[in-house]
């Protein structure tokens, strides 16, 4: 029997998530994942494992786990208020959770979506490839208070260890780029909407973000003759009432209304992150220079070990002190050193 | 027409080719036959393509590759010939999907008839006989749109939204049928209910549609279909398949 984490009682809107399906749109189905991608980097960068394993996304606020063996957890994310056995333990970095300790995870303070991965990921039956809820689609659910999830096998051994995020959270300026319509709305529009301060209304899910604003909404004759045609995750739609919506990674494959330009990958974490009130500037920036900030965000994925860093603890704080490996970081008093990088 | 076809760039995601202004039969068949030469070039840069009702999209990293070098791969394409005169592509399917019309479980039949202007057995006529193609599918996973209906149904969404249609309900508005994934809100009117289930997540093949097939929606009794219901796990609704040669 596999290891198990217990969810004693879940946050309004839990649900696991990896990155999702990609491949179906001509089946009517968008990839869907994680709302913010960079944490299940950061949370594989905490435990030394692939990024694509199944981590449990939380909206808003987390909720009550046990686990029936010793589990490798890390935190990564808006920061919840997290506890174990009710010590307070640190966001943005690996723990151990011991067997049938209790961890209690809070409300968000910085952010909308915290995640919880555990080493050797969960590892429920796939669906089509992923194991990540599609909610609009009808794959998977929210995850319920008394559910078991099975965990796979942990090849990792290290814990306490610390990462700084990629910086993403309290809003600030997001760059887009121009899209489908952005040319048939006229340029005083074009101009209010980049000077406006948005702030996220609290109408926002995995589906896409509504923006609240002052003032006159945003429109364009155009949006009266558009043909149903494809939409993706950064679009920034213009809805009925003239107010944006940003399209999210579990948004539907096509849809009618005029789209004024479409938020750089690199960006939509910030989007999704954003605090019900945050501010949020767009910027226009060209193509070249998207493709520019997109490569150096896809080099700072691929450098996230760079961020990791020992947890620096205060020995006196420490209360079961005995049981830490306090030598060295690179021999394990209970593990076979020769077993190591022979997969079994 | 020399604004048509356009390609425009969407986000960092891709590059779209539409093929006219509005909804219409040739354009809809140029997008379907454009997405199949588009995946017969079989270019690295495209990790997958799609199509709605008169667009192919062809999703490519923007990022590393350059959009302008893919817009003169696409025109030259694109120039290779009149894509609104172009066949279907082959290896499509006929469905026949067994329709119970009207009744409590499809309470709009007579109102649709109405506003089309047909009396409800013409109208069930109609439908039931219809030869409609998947012009698209979207909205929700494996969700068809079909089309077109005699001009009779070119009737408009009605104004207010009905709370919920079941999933497997058959829908109709301007020219189309659209069969439900999912329970939905919805503008378009509940006409009739079938079996058929347009998303299959635990299924080998999870989506039984693909663009370009054809459907004919038979009439049935609703002891058919409860018969169907009780017998049916699969989620084929009863439904029969032909090759399209």
């Amino acid at each position: 029997m596999s290891p198990q984490l217990t969810i004693l009682q879940a946050g309004p809107a839990l649900s696991l998530q990896d990155f999702g399906r990609p491949g179906y749109r001509a089946e009517g189905l968008t990839q869907g994942g994680a709302a913010d991608p960079t944490a299940l980097y950061e949370g594989a960068a905490l435990l030394g494992q692939a990024p694509n394993l199944a981590a449990i996304e939380m909206a808003g606020s987390g909720g009550t786990f046990r686990a029936d063996s010793d589990l490798r957890i890390a935190l990564t994310g808006a920061e919840m208020a997290a506890k174990i056995e009710g010590e307070a333990i640190v966001w943005n970095a690996s723990h151990t959770l011991p067997a049938g300790a209790t961890l209690t995870i809070g409300g968000a303070r910085n952010g909308s979506y915290g995640y919880l991965h555990v080493g050797g990921g969960f590892d429920t039956a796939p669906v089509m490839g992923s194991r990540a809820a599609h909610l609009a689609g009808g794959i998977g659910t929210l995850l319920q208070s008394g559910e078991s999830l099975p965990i796979g096998p942990d090849k990792g051994h290290d814990t306490g260890m610390k990462i700084t995020p990629i910086d993403r959270f309290g809003g600030g300026r997001i760059r887009i780029v121009a899209s489908m319509q952005t040319a048939s709305f006229d340029a005083a529009t074009l101009d209010r909407f980049t000077a406006c301060a948005f702030h996220r209304d609290a109408r926002a899910n995995r589906m896409g973000v509504r923006l609240g604003f002052e003032g006159e909404g945003y429109s364009t004759d155009a949006a009266l003759s558009i043909v149903s045609e494809v939409v993706v995750p950064g679009d920034i739609q213009i809805s009925g009432d003239g107010a944006p919506y940003v399209l999210m990674y579990e948004c539907q494959t096509t849809g009618g209304y005029p789209r004024i330009g479409s938020v750089l990958p690199c960006d939509l974490p910030r989007v999704a992150q954003a605090q019900t009130g945050t501010d949020l500037h767009f910027e226009f920036v060209g193509m070249e220079e998207a493709a520019t900030l997109q490569a150096r965000h896809l080099n700072e994925l691929k450098t996230l070990k760079s961020r990791v860093s020992p947890l620096v603890r205060d020995p006196a704080r420490i209360r079961d002190l005995l049981s830490y490996q306090l030598i060295s970081g690179a021999i394990s008093a209970t593990s076979n050193p020769f077993e190591e990088g022979h997969p079994t | 027409m020399t604004d048509w076809p356009q390609i425009r760039t969407v986000g960092l995601s891709g590059l779209l080719v539409t093929f006219a202004a509005a909804m219409s039969e040739p354009a809809n068949r140029a997008a379907l036959a454009f997405r199949a030469a588009v995946e017969e070039q079989d270019w690295p840069e495209v990790v997958e393509t799609s199509t709605s009702l008169v667009s192919t999209f062809l999703a490519v990293d923007l990022a590393t590759t350059p959009d302008e070098a893919m817009k003169e791969r696409l025109q030259a394409l694109l120039k290779s010939r009149d894509w609104t005169k172009e066949l279907l592509p082959a290896g499509r399917t006929l469905w026949h999907v067994p329709t119970l019309y009207g009744t409590d479980l499809a309470p709009q039949l007579e109102e649709a008839a109405d506003v089309a202007g047909l009396d409800p057995d013409e109208a069930i006529r109609q439908l039931s006989t219809s030869r409609v193609r998947v012009l698209t599918i979207g909205f929700a996973p494996g969700q068809p749109y079909c089309g077109e209906l005699p001009e009779a149904w070119n009737i408009p969404r009605q104004k207010g939204l009905t709370p919920s249609v079941p999933a497997c309900a058959l829908v109709v508005a301007i020219r189309q049928l659209i069969i439900f994934t999912n329970a939905s809100p919805t503008g378009w009117r509940h006409i009739g209910q079938t079996a058929f289930r347009t998303f299959r997540p635990e299924a080998e093949q999870p989506f039984p549609l693909s663009p370009g097939d054809e459907l004919i929606f038979p009439a049935i009794e609703r002891a058919e279909l409860e018969n169907i219901i009780a017998r049916d796990s699969t989620g084929q609704g009863g439904a029969e398949t032909e090759v399209l040669k």
